[in-house]
C-alpha cells in the first residue's frame, strides 16, 4: 500500500489524520452559516477577475499556513477599487481570521499574510468594491492542529520582543513619489488563542492576540486590520502602497489585554 | 509489478510473523546494542519502527535508549534484550518526545524502570501527547498504538545514572532538533547515543531551532566520543565526521533563507527553491524540506 505517512519524526503532522475531514455538504452548510453571519443577506459573488485566493493545497505548518490575496480594481465590472478584504477559515474554532481595509495610501494588488488552520478547511477571502459589492474566493487546505499547536520558541524569549516590529519595503533603491509600492509588516506577538497550553504550569495560557493593526504612511492610513485568533503568532502581512512624501510608516497595534504599541519606521533615505 | 515478483512478495510476507520480527540488533561497541529503523514514515507494516533504538547492559542492569515508536516496537526490543540478558532494566531513557522514538514505553512498564527524559519533556507531553496518541492510532489502531510513560526523572542540565561499573552521562540540551533532545555519552566506549540531534542518510527534521541544532551539534562536536548512534542512519557512524552532512544541509539553509530575507522574499519561495540542491542527498527529502524552510524562516525572519 501507499504509506500513508505522518510526520512523526517531526512533531505535528501536517499531513493530518483522516478524522478532521468533512464532507462537502458539510462544508457548503459551514460556509452558507458563516456568510450569513458576516454578510448578512449581502450576495457573495463568484470573485473571478476581482480577487484570487491561493495557499498551499497542504500546508508544511498548520500553525503558520502563507496565503496571498490578488485583487484588481473592479475587474472589469466598473465597480470600483477593492476597500476591504475579509479573510475566513471556515472550519477554525474562530473563523474569522481578518478584516483588512485599505486606506487613501493603500494600492490594493496584494496582500499576503499567515494564518492558523485547525483542521482540513475551506477558506475564503471576500473583497468588497467601492460600490458595496462583495465578491469571494475559495481554496481547500489540508492542515491540522494549527490552533493549538505549542510556540517551540523560548516563551521568555517571545515575550521580551513582545510588540517589537519590523517593515521592510520590497525592492532596490528609492521609492518614487505617487508609485506603488509592497512592504512587508512582521510584528513579534505570540497571538495567544487560549487553546495552548503553558509548558511549565501545565495550564492553558490565556488568551493574548492582536486585535487592531494600523499602517499609516506619512498622515494617510494604507491599511486597517480588525484582527482575530486565527493570524498566525508573529503576524506578518504584506500589502502594497502608494508613497506620498518622505513618510513615514507608522504603525499602531493594540492587543487583546489592551496594550498598544507603536513604531515608526522612515523612508526617506531609500528602501528599509 | 510483474506477477512472479508479486508472488514472491506475498511469500515473503506470509513467511514473516504477525508481529514485527525480533529487531536484527546489532552490537555497535562492547554491551551497546542498536536496532536501525527503516527509512520510511510510519505505516501498519512497519509498527512505527523507524529510528533507531536499544539498550546498553552494564554489570548490574540495562538501560533502554529510546523505547521504539508503538507497543509491537517496544515488545520486540523487549524480546530482543532479553535473548540477551537478564539484567533487570533499571532505566528507560527517552531522547526525546516524538511518537517514533518513545511510544513503544507501554512494552516495559511491567518491569517498573526509572523513565528518564529531558525536563521540558512534561511539559511537551500535555502539550502535543493526545494529539500524537490520535495520530497513531489513527495508523496503526489504538491497540497496537502503545504510549508514552511519563518520566519520572527530569534531566534539566546533566545527569548520570550507574548501570554497575558503567555511567551513562545524561545532557539537556537547549532547544535543538526539539525543545527536550536529551544526548546520553557511554564515556567506557566514548559512543554518544544522540537521538534525533543526529540524522544520517534520512533528511534532518527541525522541529526545534536550526540555529541551536547547529550550535548543539558544534559543542557535541567537542566531546571526546568517536562513534555516535543517530536517531535515524546506520546504527552507529564515526564521529564527529558523520555530523558533517547534517551540518551542510542544515547550515545551507541558514544561509539560503537569510539571504532570503535580506532580498524581502516570502515564505512560499523559500519554501519552493531553498534547499533544493540537496535533495538528491536524503532519503524523504520531499516530506520534510518544505516544513524545515518554514521552521527556519519563522525562526531566521527574528534575527
Amino acid at each position: 500500500m501507499k504509506a500513508f505517512g505522518l510526520a512523526f519524526c517531526m512533531g505535528l503532522a501536517a499531513a493530518a489524520p483522516a478524522w478532521a475531514e468533512q464532507s462537502q455538504a458539510e462544508q457548503a452548510e459551514r460556509w452558507r452559516d458563516l456568510k450569513l453571519a458576516v454578510f448578512g443577506d449581502r450576495p457573495v459573488t463568484e470573485g473571478t477577475g476581482v480577487i484570487a485566493l491561493e495557499a498551499p493545497a497542504r500546508a508544511q505548518d498548520a500553525s503558520l499556513v502563507p496565503i496571498t490575496i490578488s485583487l484588481s480594481a473592479g475587474g472589469g465590472t466598473g465597480g470600483g477599487r477593492v476597500k476591504a478584504v475579509w479573510v475566513l477559515v471556515d472550519g477554525n474554532p474562530s473563523p474569522l481570521a481578518g478584516t483588512f481595509k485599505f486606506g487613501p495610501a493603500a494600492d490594493p494588488h496584494t496582500l499576503r499574510t499567515r494564518v492558523r488552520v485547525d483542521q482540513y478547511t475551506l477558506m475564503h477571502a471576500v473583497a468588497e468594491t467601492e460600490d458595496g459589492r462583495l465578491f469571494g474566493a475559495e481554496r481547500y487546505v489540508k492542515a491540522a492542529g494549527g490552533c493549538s499547536a505549542p510556540s517551540l520558541k523560548d516563551p521568555k524569549l517571545a515575550m521580551s520582543r513582545l510588540g517589537q516590529m519590523r517593515l521592510r519595503v520590497e525592492g532596490e533603491g528609492p521609492l518614487a513619489e505617487g508609485e506603488a509600492a509592497s512592504a512587508q509588516l512582521l510584528i513579534s506577538h505570540p497571538n495567544n488563542n487560549g487553546m495552548q497550553v503553558d509548558q511549565v504550569s501545565h495550564n492553558f495560557i490565556p488568551p493574548r492576540y492582536i486585535q487592531d493593526i494600523t499602517v499609516r504612511y506619512g498622515d494617510e492610513v494604507v491599511l486597517s486590520v480588525d484582527a482575530d485568533i486565527s493570524l498566525s503568532e508573529d503576524p506578518a502581512i504584506t500589502f502594497g502602497f502608494v508613497p506620498h512624501g518622505p513618510g513615514p510608516f507608522r504603525v499602531d497595534v493594540l492587543d487583546s489585554t489592551q496594550a498598544k504599541f507603536r513604531q515608526e519606521f522612515p523612508v526617506a533615505a531609500g528602501r528599509s | 509489478m510483474r506477477r512472479r515478483d508479486a508472488l514472491l512478495l506475498a511469500l515473503a510476507a506470509a513467511s514473516r510473523p504477525a508481529h514485527a520480527a525480533v529487531p536484527a540488533m546489532q552490537e555497535v561497541a562492547p554491551g551497546i546494542w542498536v536496532r536501525p529503523g527503516v527509512h520510511e514514515e510510519a505505516t501498519a507494516a512497519n509498527q512505527d519502527g523507524i529510528a533507531n533504538i536499544g539498550f546498553i547492559i552494564g554489570r548490574d542492569a540495562v538501560a533502554v535508549l529510546d523505547p521504539g515508536g508503538s507497543l509491537a516496537d517496544g515488545q520486540a526490543l523487549r524480546a530482543a534484550l532479553r535473548a540477551r540478558t537478564a539484567l533487570p532494566i533499571r532505566y528507560v531513557v527517552m531522547t526525546h518526545l516524538h511518537p517514533d522514538h518513545v511510544f513503544g514505553a507501554a512494552a516495559f512498564a511491567d518491569d517498573q524502570p526509572v523513565f528518564v527524559g529531558h525536563a521540558r519533556m512534561a511539559g511537551m507531553l500535555v502539550q502535543r501527547g493526545e494529539f500524537y496518541r490520535n495520530a497513531l492510532a489513527d495508523v496503526l489502531g489504538i491497540d497496537a498504538a502503545g504510549d508514552y510513560a511519563k518520566p519520572g526523572l527530569l534531566v534539566e542540565d546533566t545527569a548520570s545514572i550507574d548501570l554497575g561499573g558503567r555511567t551513562l552521562h545524561l545532557r539537556a540540551h537547549p532547544t535543538a532538533h526539539t525543545d527536550n533532545d536529551l544526548s546520553v555519552l557511554d564515556a567506557q566506549t566514548g559512543t554518544l547515543w544522540l537521538g534525533d540531534l543526529l540524522f544520517v542518510d534520512r533528511v534532518p527534521a527541525l522541529d526545534g531551532s536550526i540555529l541551536g541544532w547547529l550550535a548543539q551539534v558544534a559543542s557535541l562536536r567537542g566531546t571526546s566520543a568517536r562513534l555516535a548512534v543517530p536517531g535515524h542512519g546506520p546504527p552507529a557512524v564515526p564521529w564527529p565526521a558523520a555530523a558533517d552532512a547534517q551540518d551542510r544541509y542544515l547550515g545551507g539553509l541558514v544561509r539560503d533563507i537569510r539571504a532570503m530575507i535580506a532580498r524581502g522574499g516570502d515564505i512560499e519561495t523559500a519554501v519552493a527553491k531553498i534547499g533544493q540542491a540537496e535533495r538528491g542527498n536524503w532519503l524523504l527529502f520531499d516530506e520534510y524540506n518544505g516544513r524545515n524552510v518554514t521552521t527556519a524562516f519563522k525562526e531566521l525572519e527574528w534575527e
